[in-house]
């Protein structure tokens, strides 16, 4: 039978606030086992979490950048469990009263993916199986996540995949998150269900957990999917179910069933207070945030008229957008920008994340110079680009590379005289020429170009060639 | 002026009658005598309290200025954290768990130079009336060491009742610093929640739990809240109050006395007819005595026991024989580990209570038991919001007997709840509430009598206490013969 996806997202982010959610203990990555600890975050008997105002802060902008609703009233609950990597047996976390509620994040196709809510949490320890024991190391313990839940409204895989990124570039943009999904900063637990196409009723659903990587959601959503539908197909029940992912064996295998699902005993944590964040606040975070890349992305297509393929490569990443945006201030087209770092600077910085650091070895000010002097008419597109080539390799602004004698074009004379000292001498290419073969004319422009030093209009030089030529023949 | 108190030390130390090191000394004289009886102190402190007191007799001797608690030789309930001291909570679980960082509490004695004598017995983990639950065997009355000194911070009432400590810091649940004080014939006040920082103390029930002194007047309590009482970075939930002593002996004309009649049912006589002469009391100081009923003072046993429950069930979830306290010698794996050190690490009240808040907060039960306490305990706080609208302080017995004997089996765990019943509700919401003695019972056990304020109202209910206590001391007030009365 066909089926359709439905399919919804847990998503973990962990923020990039420099201290811990409930103590001032460093949030940073690695670090020699159980030193970014406290009394705080290994739970010490006695001891009382804080909450980290930033952590608030933060996650309200992510609510705002997914166009959540701002609770002015919210809570933090217990969550209880027990398990070594979680010092107190209960992480604390937010239940019924998220900090943000209501929001969505919107596909290229677009769909919208509404997000139920997002809540504020702590991060567990982590467990270290070596020299045949195992270990708790409790420096992640208390590092701020969000939790972004969104509505089982995700129909592909594709879908998944695209709605992850989103998500990825939104905090990363706003800043509250580098989401490095290699260092587990970003993951999500996927819930995925199937239905006969065109039926309105939700099947029953499986969940897989800890995904943080896109190529392994895919290949587990991939292999989900077929073998939920086998099921279906085989006239059997699909059990709701907490899911692993094996990597080297690509198959889900159950970590618990329903029946055993964990009852978390959820209540209010009394060691914390109400949180309240009013509208002040709501709006000053408001308007600290960027614009936003699907804003920025419109606003490329629209106002610079830039095909939507070159938007979204200069707004996947903020670096890129603000270097972009720095270089074609005062331009009047600023297309040419953009053909300049989609077409050159691009080739330097060729892995995403060099893309995501953007670091250029010129500044935006010098590219727009550069542009600027093309705009002037004093020098010519293909000058422009060499030039630029020789910047990025030196990292130095035009006026290291390009003379004033350099600049201007050519009067007419000299290009004629040009023209017929080329055709003089290369017979062979005009022969080729006039034999049909229209790339002949290349190697007879190449030598008016570089003997005018770049200095004569490309256009132009080709018409008067092609003049030259008919009239000799 | 009586003798024992933070004022005549002070007095004794300011006029160099007497040095610090003597004045410990002294106490630690008395503790190495009497502990044996009382089983107050579970450790004491001998070189830390001799060279506190050392450094002390410098700063005298220096013409430094000190502070009113600075040379009191004191003593702190073994659930409060001391930084290189055993902090036991009186469990098997925590027997030899030392803590690397002080409460705030203790923080704040220490910089105001008090002299730390030891740690105090208490029912494990905060658990019980009676002192009973300890691990190392319950605290006894010194004014009959047949009887119990109460609980849970039952040490502590021993220790300053039977004279081995100038004053003790306790913590308060459901009455745990009022009851054993009320026993033990001293002075205990369990401030607002709120006004003293929990940083440090090891949890019970968290949105119960509050620290408070015990000692032989009501001026000292005040003197003692004043030095504890801030608004720490360390405990979101902690406000700080305003000093209390400024108040004391302000004058009560025209002020407001409730008395709730549900306070009264069930009591003994002697009690009863002690706590109706301190109401005569505050007619002779002018102050007016209203009536009221509070018939949601019933359900103050069941909501405290269901809440307070839950939150331990999940505040000694931490006890897992992993990173800290009693660990089992051998196990197979994991759960067993977890689970065996945690069935022999804890006492059986300790267990039977978490396992009441586990089932109350469990799916399918916890509209019933634990959300319905939580709707009750809103009903509470309203009620005595409504009442303090129309009086200025309540009075009321503290427990509805006195001291019993030791090893006294109670029926079932629920009548040994019955001593909690006048106690609980000013936990329930937030009050601060002090028990002062009120006179002795025909087998000449102490009785106390519990004034109870409005949030944050430290200061009313401290004047209160006091002047009861200024007219009534001669009488309500018996000196033990035992320990130290310098």
């Amino acid at each position: 039978m066909n089926y359709e996806i439905v399919c919804g997202l847990e998503t973990h982010v962990e923020l990039s606030t420099k201290t811990k959610i409930f103590c001032g203990c460093t949030t940073e990555f690695g670090g020699e086992q159980n030193t970014h600890c406290c009394p705080v975050c290994i739970g010490l008997p006695g001891t009382l979490p804080i909450l980290n105002k930033q952590v608030v802060e933060f996650a309200v902008k992510a609510g705002l950048a997914t166009h959540c609703e701002i609770a002015p009233i919210s809570k933090m609950d217990r969550k209880n469990y027990c398990y070594p990597d979680l010092p107190k047996a209960y992480q604390i976390s937010q239940f019924d009263m998220p900090l943000c509620k209501n929001g969505y994040v919107k596909l290229d196709n677009g769909r919208k993916i509404r997000i139920n809510h997002i809540h504020i949490e702590e991060d567990a320890g982590k467990l270290v199986h070596q020299k045949g024991g195992t270990y708790v190391d409790y420096n992640r313990g208390g590092v701020p996540l969000i939790e972004i839940v969104s509505e089982p409204d995700i129909r592909s895989i594709e879908e998944a995949r695209e709605y992850m990124e989103k998500l990825q570039s939104i905090m990363r943009y706003i800043g509250v998150s580098d989401c490095r999904m290699q260092e587990g900063s970003v993951r999500s637990d996927v819930n995925i269900s199937l239905r006969p196409m065109g039926s309105e009723e939700y099947g029953t659903r499986t969940e897989i957990k800890n995904m943080n990587s896109y190529t392994f959601m895919e290949r587990a959503m991939r292999y989900e999917i077929e073998r939920q539908s086998d099921l279906l197909d085989s006239g059997k029940k699909v059990e709701q179910e907490t899911l692993r992912y094996i990597v080297e064996e690509d198959r889900t295998e159950s970590m618990r069933g329903k029946e055993d699902a964990n009852d978390y005993r959820y209540f209010r944590e009394p060691d914390l207070v109400t949180i309240s964040v009013d509208k002040e606040t709501v709006e000053r975070l408001a308007a600290e945030l960027p614009e936003l890349p699907d804003a920025k992305m419109e606003r490329y297509v629209s106002e610079i008229g830039l095909s939507e393929t070159d938007a979204a490569l200069l707004t996947k990443y903020r670096r890129i957008a603000e270097y972009f945006e720095a270089a074609s201030d005062g331009v009047q087209n600023k297309k040419t920008v953009a053909n300049c770092i989609i077409g050159q600077v691009f080739r330097r910085v060729e892995t995403e994340a060099e893309k995501e650091a953007f670091a250029i070895s010129i500044p935006p000010e010098y590219l727009r110079d550069l542009v600027l002097l093309l705009e002037s008419g004093k020098i010519k597109n293909n000058l422009m680009k060499s030039t630029l080539e020789k910047m990025l390799d030196e990292g130095k602004p035009y006026t290291a590379f390009i003379s004033e004698s350099d600049m201007g074009g050519i009067d007419e004379e000299t290009l004629k005289k040009l023209c017929s000292e080329s055709i003089a001498n290369s017979p062979n290419a005009v022969a080729d020429y006039l034999g049909g073969k229209e790339k002949a004319l290349k190697s007879l422009l190449g030598y008016v170009m570089k003997n005018s030093r770049g200095k004569a209009d490309a256009k132009e030089a080709e018409a008067c060639l092609k003049a030259l030529i008919q009239e000799n023949a | 002026m009586i003798k024992g108190t933070i004022k005549t030390i002070n007095e004794l130390l300011s006029t160099k009658q007497l040095s610090c090191v003597e004045l410990t000394q002294q106490y630690l004289d008395a503790i190495a005598r009497h502990n044996d009886t009382l089983n107050a102190y579970v450790k004491v402190t001998p070189e830390l309290a001799l060279s506190s007191a050392k450094k002390i007799d410098e700063k005298i001797a220096a013409g430094i200025p000190l502070g009113p608690l600075a040379g009191v030789p004191m003593t702190l309930k073994d659930n409060i954290s001391t930084k290189g001291i055993e902090t036991t909570c009186c469990s098997k679980m925590l027997e030899n768990y030392v803590p690397i960082y002080d409460a705030t509490v203790w923080e704040l004695l220490q910089n105001q130079g008090a002299v730390l004598l030891g740690k105090t017995n208490m029912d494990e983990f905060a658990m019980g009336s009676t002192c009973e639950t300890s691990y190392f065997g319950g605290a006894k009355n010194p004014h009959n060491t047949g009887c119990v000194a109460g609980g849970s911070s039952g040490g502590g009432a021993s220790a300053v009742g039977g004279n081995l400590a100038a004053f003790a810091l306790g913590s308060d649940t459901g009455g745990s610093i009022r009851q054993p004080a009320s026993f033990c014939g001293v002075v205990g006040f369990k401030p607002t929640y709120g006004s003293v920082s929990r940083y440090g103390l090891i949890a019970f029930a968290s949105s119960f739990d509050q620290i408070g002194p015990i000692t032989t007047t009501v001026e000292d309590a005040a003197m003692v809240f004043d030095a504890i009482s801030l608004k720490d970075a360390h405990d979101s939930t902690s406000q700080g109050c305003d000093p209390t002593v400024p108040y004391l002996g302000d004058s009560l004309k025209g002020r407001t006395v409730g008395v709730i009649k549900e306070y009264f049912e069930g009591i003994g006589d002697d009690i009863n007819d002690a706590v109706h002469k301190a109401i005569q009391v505050y007619r002779s100081l002018g102050a007016e005595v209203k009536e009221f009923s509070m018939p949601e003072i019933h359900y103050g046993l069941p909501v405290y026991y269901i809440l307070a429950c839950a939150e331990a069930s999940s505040n000694l979830g931490r006890y897992d024989g992993i990173r800290y306290g009693y660990k089992v010698p051998h196990y197979n794996d994991i759960n067993e580990m977890i689970c065996r050190t945690r069935s022999e690490g804890f006492g059986e009240e300790v267990k039977h209570r978490i396992l009441l808040g586990t089932y109350v907060l469990s799916a399918g039960y916890y509209d019933a038991f634990y959300k319905k306490a939580q709707s009750v305990r809103g009903k509470i706080v309203a009620s005595f919001e409504e009442i303090f609208r129309s009086c200025d302080f309540i009075v009321a017995p503290t427990v509805p007997m006195t001291a019993f004997e030791s090893g006294h089996k109670q029926q079932s765990a629920t009548e040994n709840y019955l001593t909690d019943i006048c106690t609980v509700p000013v936990n329930i919401a937030g009050l601060p509430a002090i028990s002062v003695p009120c006179g002795f019972d025909k087998g000449g056990m102490p009785i106390g009598l519990q004034i109870i304020g409005q949030r944050f109202d430290e200061a009313t209910v401290l004047n209160a206490a006091y002047q009861y206590e200024a007219m009534t001391r001669e009488n309500a007030f018996k000196v033990v013969e035992m320990g130290v009365r310098p």
